[in-house]
């Protein structure tokens, strides 16, 4: 059985019509689809989900933090995202590559991110945080949707060597409006690429309401490329993770492209740089506030009797510190000599650009020896 | 030496490259069993199958941005572009992606992308079938960006570009894919002039002629027709217009004094603005008289009953030539 669906709701933002495991009040629901593929889940891994989850929630604050305080350009908050983020992200296997967009703070984390990783991009350090090699994720992506045709060509990679790799990339709701998210479903398609597409429907790009980039479930679009997709509960990290589960699965298996849209809200700004009081309003804000995905998992675990104090106690640690540390790392950021412009423009010599690396050179050698 | 056209040599050129390195895959519109509109990769499914000869759905876009997802997967796609009028919809994959990966990254991530163009006018096509584009990507850090002008030149430079870890866009002047030339196939690249490397055509010593593309060839008729008035031009294919190479069209400049630069492509912030000032940069006080522009014009590409209006001919070349040399020319006599 193939979890598929075709929705058919009025509207783009229905969110019965998503798939859930945990209700908003915690209540845990049988789901026929999912809950095979997060059977052997037990309590101590969705401890370490929650876990997860508080963390990012922490790292994202400290980012917001640290823009407020002059340290970052900028900052893309992901706050109520978690679940989303954490329940897809942690089903990734190591060896599958991850092509995110900028909003991916808690995929990188659950990738492996070292603590200035989060920063050194939006700090201005570098075009890129991370090490794309070790984490297995391409930089953060801020043209939207580049980054769909760049993981359907990395598929195409791996399903030509046959290697047991799926290539995973994330986007937004806004960005399926993009001719590249539309063309990369296409290829994907066409050649059948070992490819999960996440779209994280937080309703909003900048100001624009998602209806006005869809007048129907975005996870309906996928069947027409001839896509399965799944529209999943995206503050439900059980859900969140059942669902990537089955995409990845899927695409191992040698059956060609997924795609799982995961309904969740962005509850701050687009960015440090943005102003959400000017185009939405605190009841829409309010009825997602009670939808809390950290929240949600709370709940579950604490009718079921598994919260204990010395968990809640070791988490607010463990966040305390990856928040010190991350801080830290910012902070004692050195930024590299003014030569570094010059470096990695190309792999091999280039002599236009050489030359101009030599009159810069002289250029600063000329100051030194200058009073 | 095989005499070959240029289309042959650019297919002889791809076919070599997708033996020497299994990495090499090609990308693009009707490349397969139809062997590409110019025909230029006949023959490679055949030789490498459908794996490696990808023929792909129509959107330039997604062509080339599944080219940089297989590129960071450590593949060296080929990538066809149909005509030169349509790279436009790629053009954000190409100076937003393929151009900065390696910067961004710095050095992790290598894109050894090579993105063919066919390229220019003169051969009466319809809209978006001739434009010249090359100011775009020469614009764009990050990019290399070759233009051929013969069947060796085709040959040599697009093995280069393939081997290169940068990537390069590739344009290929269409108006010459059927021209002939002794090509050497069995010469190994290590032996070649490097990519960037400008080539003096034609020896002279009264002014320079600086071109690329199928643009070489009108020049060498100016050459010709000018020799019969006694005068000597020395004729420049700059082959590769990022980077270019200064050092060839310096000492050139040297020797002669005098400057004319011509290319098809209109002449708004075109390759010619750069290379004149690059000129006056770096050799001013050899300079006899003002360096000149042959261009298109600043218009769109005009339908093909005009384009030879559009194009510089053969006198339009003398005329500026008569100009940097101080001879009578049709602004003789103008108050300019
Ligand atoms: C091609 C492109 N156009 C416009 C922008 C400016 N921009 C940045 S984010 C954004 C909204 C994106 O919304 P969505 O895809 O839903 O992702 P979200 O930010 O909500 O995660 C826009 C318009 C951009 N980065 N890239």
């Amino acid at each position: 059985m193939s979890p598929q669906i075709t929705p058919i709701a009025d509207t783009a933002q229905d969110l019965e019509l998503a798939e859930r495991i945990l209700a908003p009040d915690g209540s845990r629901r049988a789901n026929s689809r999912l809950d095979p593929f997060v059977a052997d889940v037990d309590a101590a891994q969705l401890r370490s989900l929650h876990r997860d989850m508080i963390i990012l929630r922490r790292i994202d604050a400290e980012g917001v933090a640290l823009q407020r305080q002059g340290q970052l350009g900028l900052w893309a908050p992901c706050q109520g995202q978690e679940a989303t983020q954490i329940g897809t992200a942690r089903a990734i296997a190591p060896q599958d590559y991850v092509f995110p967009s900028y909003r991916e703070t808690g995929v990188i984390y659950a990738r492996g991110a070292e603590p200035g990783d989060y920063v050194r991009m939006w700090r201005g350090e570098e075009g890129a945080g991370h090490d794309p090699e070790t984490l297995r994720v391409a930089p953060l992506q801020i043209i939207i949707g580049a980054q769909t045709l760049h993981a359907v060509g990395y598929a195409l990679g791996i399903r030509h060597e046959g290697a047991d790799e799926v290539a995973v990339t994330y986007f937004g709701d806004g960005a399926t409006s993009q001719g590249d998210v539309n063309e990369a479903m296409i290829f994907a398609s066409s050649y059948q690429a070992p490819v999960v597409f996440v779209c994280q429907n937080n309703h909003w790009a900048i100001s624009e309401p998602v209806a006005l980039q869809s007048q129907y479930p975005i996870a309906g679009r996928a069947p027409g490329f001839g896509i399965p997709s799944l529209r999943v509960d995206g503050n439900d990290v059980l859900a969140c993770m059942a669902a990537m589960r089955w995409a990845l699965d899927h695409a191992r298996a040698g059956r060609g492209p997924a795609y799982i849209e995961a309904v969740t809200y962005r509850m701050g700004p687009h960015t440090t740089a943005d102003d959400p009081t000017r185009y939405r309003d605190e009841a829409e804000l309010e009825s997602w506030r009670r939808r809390d995905p950290i929240a949600r998992l709370e709940e579950y675990l604490r009718a079921a009797g598994e919260l204990t104090e010395e968990h809640i106690s070791e988490t607010q640690a463990a966040a305390d510190l990856v928040a010190k540390e991350m801080r830290a790392a910012c902070l004692g950021m050195e930024t590299r000599a003014p030569m570094a412009v010059f470096d990695g423009v190309y792999a091999e010599p280039h002599t236009g650009l050489d030359r101009q690396r030599g009159e810069y050179a002289a250029y600063l050698a000329s100051f030194e020896g200058a009073a | 030496m095989t005499e070959v056209t240029l289309g042959k040599a650019l297919g002889a050129g791809l076919r070599q490259a997708m033996r020497d390195d299994d990495k090499v895959v090609l990308l693009g519109e009707d490349i397969g069993k139809l062997g590409g509109v110019f025909r230029i990769t006949d023959g490679l499914l055949e030789e490498f199958g459908a794996a490696r000869v990808i023929d792909t759905p129509l959107a330039e876009s997604g062509i080339v941005g599944m080219a940089v997802g297989l590129a960071f997967r450590g593949y060296r796609p080929v990538v066809e572009i149909q005509f030169d009028g349509f790279v436009y919809p790629a053009f954000d994959q190409i100076v937003a992606q393929v151009a900065k990966l390696h910067y961004r990254t710095q050095g992790r991530v290598k894109m050894p992308i090579t993105i063919r163009i066919p390229w220019a006018g003169g051969i009466g096509a319809a809209e978006h079938h001739s434009e010249s584009p090359e100011a775009y990507f020469v614009h764009t850090a990050g990019l290399r960006v070759v233009a051929v002008s013969n069947p060796e030149d085709a040959y040599r430079s697009l093995r280069q570009a393939i081997a290169s870890d940068d990537p390069v866009v590739f344009f290929e002047p269409k108006r010459l894919y059927h021209h002939k030339g002794d090509v050497d196939l069995e010469g190994s690249l290590a032996d070649a002039p490097p990519m960037g490397l400008a080539r003096v055509v034609r020896p002279g010593t009264d002014a320079t002629l600086i071109t690329y593309g199928a643009m070489v060839t009108t020049a060498l008729q100016a050459a010709d027709a000018a020799e019969d008035e006694g005068i000597s031009l020395e004729v420049i294919d700059l082959r590769s217009l990022s980077p270019v190479d200064y050092d060839s069209v310096a000492a050139s400049v040297r020797k002669t004094g005098r400057v004319v630069v011509a290319h098809e492509a209109s002449r708004e912030a075109g390759v010619a603005a750069e290379v004149i000032a690059s000129i006056t940069e770096r050799c001013f006080e050899y300079l006899e008289s003002a360096p000149l522009r042959v261009t298109g014009h600043d218009i769109p590409y005009p339908p093909a009953k005009l384009e030879k209006y559009h194009l510089p001919d053969l006198d339009r070349l003398l005329d500026a030539v008569d100009r940097v040399l101080d001879r009578p020319n049709s602004l003789t006599g103008a108050d300019v």
